[in-house]
């Protein structure tokens, strides 16, 4: 177990191309680390760097406090679990097991010993004598779990291991390495582009965006505070609603409501004609199923609602809207680079599904500007990070 | 209707491939028949032997310019076809995996090694193997197989490493392996079919010359049985020696027979079944 230190961690490819831009992290021991972002962020080149199955450009990578740079890929001893498994088809269970351990010259009744206590962990045990093939993707898995936890490594490596199963399994087996990670309590780095697994995974989330590292965070904090526009559209689902915000005086006029600023966020934008405005679809709600003194800490306003979804546990409602070109612009490239399409400028909203709004209609909804965030269109940067919208 | 239809294509199905098989395996069982036959017999107008019997191969167990080609044979073939294999999964590897200036190059040379018309090259060989004492011995036969072995068993099995995904290699070596450790263990095992295939054709070339055989020998020291098959005179020099030819061919035929049914499980296998997801 220990600690792994990323020190402005560069790649450059032979032709030239970046992939990792200047990454420094800080992995403590025993942390659930997450690195996400939409592919070809770079995610996965940091974690092979820390395997050392790519090379450094520049940077250091220190694990358990030494330089592991110039160390091959076995003498880091650090255990990695593959998006697509790489189990030895020519060997059985246990013996894919126990690869590691006969690499480290073990006794037979050793080797026997830590392989059955990694399959009780993983209830692999019936399975021991079959050969990879002849498992199902859940079990091919685990299996790969076990060659990893088997040996004292210092630190388990995940690449995108759930990304081949069917959405029921991985959600099974993401409360399964959730519960190993616990146990062991080893340090553990995890790549994945799915943003359910980075949020109820990671002690703490590390979000990156064409090889440069955005924000590293909690799971809460990314969601409540993110940084930037990428950060903001990136975590969440549905994204947060992005639309244009103009300034007037001391308030905001968003395209269906005005919104009225405190002081110190007035502050803050001052000088500035057009902002976008952030706002999650769960805090928008039907305005007939709040109360008065809720109403107040928030915006009514009227909305045609076009479409809506009415999924059992939440309603989703849509509602277009105008956006000036150069918003629209900033929006459609945001949504490029987030690996979805843009269609049109609309808003998402998530209702209590006790409303009663059809599509069609006119319908008086409500949102909590409290928890509004404004962003700078050409930076990205989210100007209210720190400040709260509670009215002064 | 449909009835004759299937009726028509199964005999389509079994029909065809029972006349190719009959077709192929005609003149092995005429040879066959001719090595039980009696010297005196092998006129005998028909297809079976009158009498059988076993005095062919006897006479070329007697032999000593067969036996002796037997021996050189089996041990020429054998050393051309693990030296050529070896060298060949080590060069194939490297072809499979690294990047490195003149990868094409080499590729298309081989290739272009392995199209040579073998005839154009004996004359050559005889002048150098003669000056260099390489002319009648074991090594001067085993260099020209394995140089005409090895580019076929590169291409053979560059294709099947080409196959096999890089995170084996990867998790290999983080489990611990060294990259020869990785290669032994996890890539070869992986590799086997094409290993196989690999050797049988190598051993198959080998075998089966007759043009350096006959050209770059002249005694018992390496002359291969192919080639002495042309000098066999049998039991005595006034008798045409055809029934023994033809117990000799027999015999030289088992080997190859016998690896082709041991290995062809081991061949067709597709070992790689459930590597990654599947």
């Amino acid at each position: 177990m220990a600690a792994i230190t990323l020190e402005n961690i560069v790649k450059t490819y032979g032709d030239g191309f970046q992939a990792v831009k200047d990454v420094s992290l800080d992995i403590d021991d025993g942390e659930f680390m997450i690195l996400v972002g939409p592919s070809g962020c770079g995610k996965s080149t940091v974690l092979r760097m820390i395997a050392g199955l790519e090379d450094i450009t520049s940077g250091e990578l220190q694990i358990g406090g030494q330089r592991m740079n110039e160390k091959a890929p076995r003498e880091r001893n650090l255990a990695m679990v593959f998006q697509n498994y790489a189990l030895y088809p020519h060997l059985s269970v246990y013996e894919n097991i126990a690869f590691p351990l006969r690499l480290q010259k073990l006794g037979d009744e050793e080797i026997r010993r830590k392989v059955e206590d990694a399959a009780a962990t993983l209830e692999l045990k019936e399975h021991l004598d079959r050969k990879p093939s002849q498992l199902s993707g859940g079990q091919r898995q685990r299996v790969a779990m076990g060659r990893a936890i088997v040996r004292e490594a210092q630190a388990f490596l995940f690449d995108e291991p759930l990304s081949n199963l069917d959405a029921k399994l991985r959600g099974q087996m993401r409360t399964e390495i959730a519960r190993l990670q616990r146990r062991l309590g080893i340090t553990t780095v995890y790549v994945t582009h799915d943003q359910t697994e980075a949020m109820t995974l990671g002690d703490r989330v590390a979000v990156l965006r064409k090889g440069q590292l955005q924000q590293v965070a909690s799971p809460r904090e990314l969601y409540e505070r993110p940084v930037n526009l990428f950060v903001a559209g990136f975590i969440g689902s549905p994204p947060m609603n992005f639309v244009p915000a103009t300034v007037e005086g001391n308030a905001v006029e968003l395209p269906f409501a005005r919104v009225e600023l405190p002081r110190d966020v007035c502050a803050r934008i001052e000088g500035r004609n057009l902002l976008i405005a952030g706002i999650r679809p769960d805090h928008f709600e039907d305005a007939q199923l709040i109360d008065a003194d809720q109403r107040g800490r928030g915006v009514t306003f009227q909305a045609q609602i076009d479409v809506t979804e009415w999924l059992g546990n939440e309603l989703f409602a849509y509602i277009p809207f105008e956006a000036p070109a150069e918003v629209n612009e900033r929006l459609t490239s945001l949504a490029r680079e987030l690996d979805s399409e843009n269609l049109r400028t609309q808003l998402v909203v998530s209702l209590d599904t006790a409303s009663r709004i059809k599509p069609g209609e006119t319908a008086e909804l409500w949102f909590d500007s409290a928890r509004m965030h404004l962003f700078d269109p050409a930076s990205g940067e989210n100007l209210t990070r720190d400040l709260s919208f509670a009215p002064a | 209707m449909g009835g004759r239809r299937s009726a028509l294509s199964r005999l389509g199905t079994y029909g065809g491939p029972v006349l190719v098989i009959a077709w192929t395996l005609f003149p092995v069982l005429w040879i066959v028949s001719l090595s039980f036959k009696p010297e005196s017999g092998i006129n005998n107008e028909k297809f079976l032997p009158d009498t059988w019997t076993l005095e062919n191969y006897r006479t070329v167990f007697d032999t000593p310019l067969f036996t002796s080609a037997l021996r050189n044979s089996i041990f020429i073939s054998l050393i051309a076809t693990v030296l050529s294999v070896m060298i060949a999964t080590v060069a194939a590897y490297a072809i499979a995996r690294l990047e490195f200036p003149g990868k094409k190059l080499i590729l298309s040379l081989a290739l272009a090694i392995a199209m040579f018309p073998a005839v154009s090259l004996v004359g050559p060989l005889f002048d150098i193997w003669r000056s260099v004492g390489l002319y009648d011995t074991w090594l001067g036969l085993i260099i020209p197989y394995m140089s005409f072995t090895l580019p076929l068993s590169i291409w053979t099995l560059s294709a099947f490493f080409r196959e096999i995904p890089w995170e084996m290699e990867q998790a290999a070596q983080i489990d611990g392996a060294t990259s020869w450790q990785a290669f032994r263990k996890v890539i070869v095992p992986l590799a086997a079919p094409g290993v196989f295939t690999a050797a049988i054709l190598a051993f198959f070339f080998a075998w089966n010359d007759f043009v350096f055989g006959i050209s770059l020998t002249s005694t018992d020291a390496a002359r291969p049985v192919p080639a002495a098959l042309a000098f066999f005179t049998g039991a005595s020099q006034f008798e045409r020696p055809a029934a023994a030819i033809s117990a000799a061919a027999v015999i030289v035929t088992i080997p190859v027979v016998v690896l082709v049914l041991l290995f062809q499980r081991r061949i067709v296998a597709g070992l790689t079944a459930g590597a990654v997801k599947g």
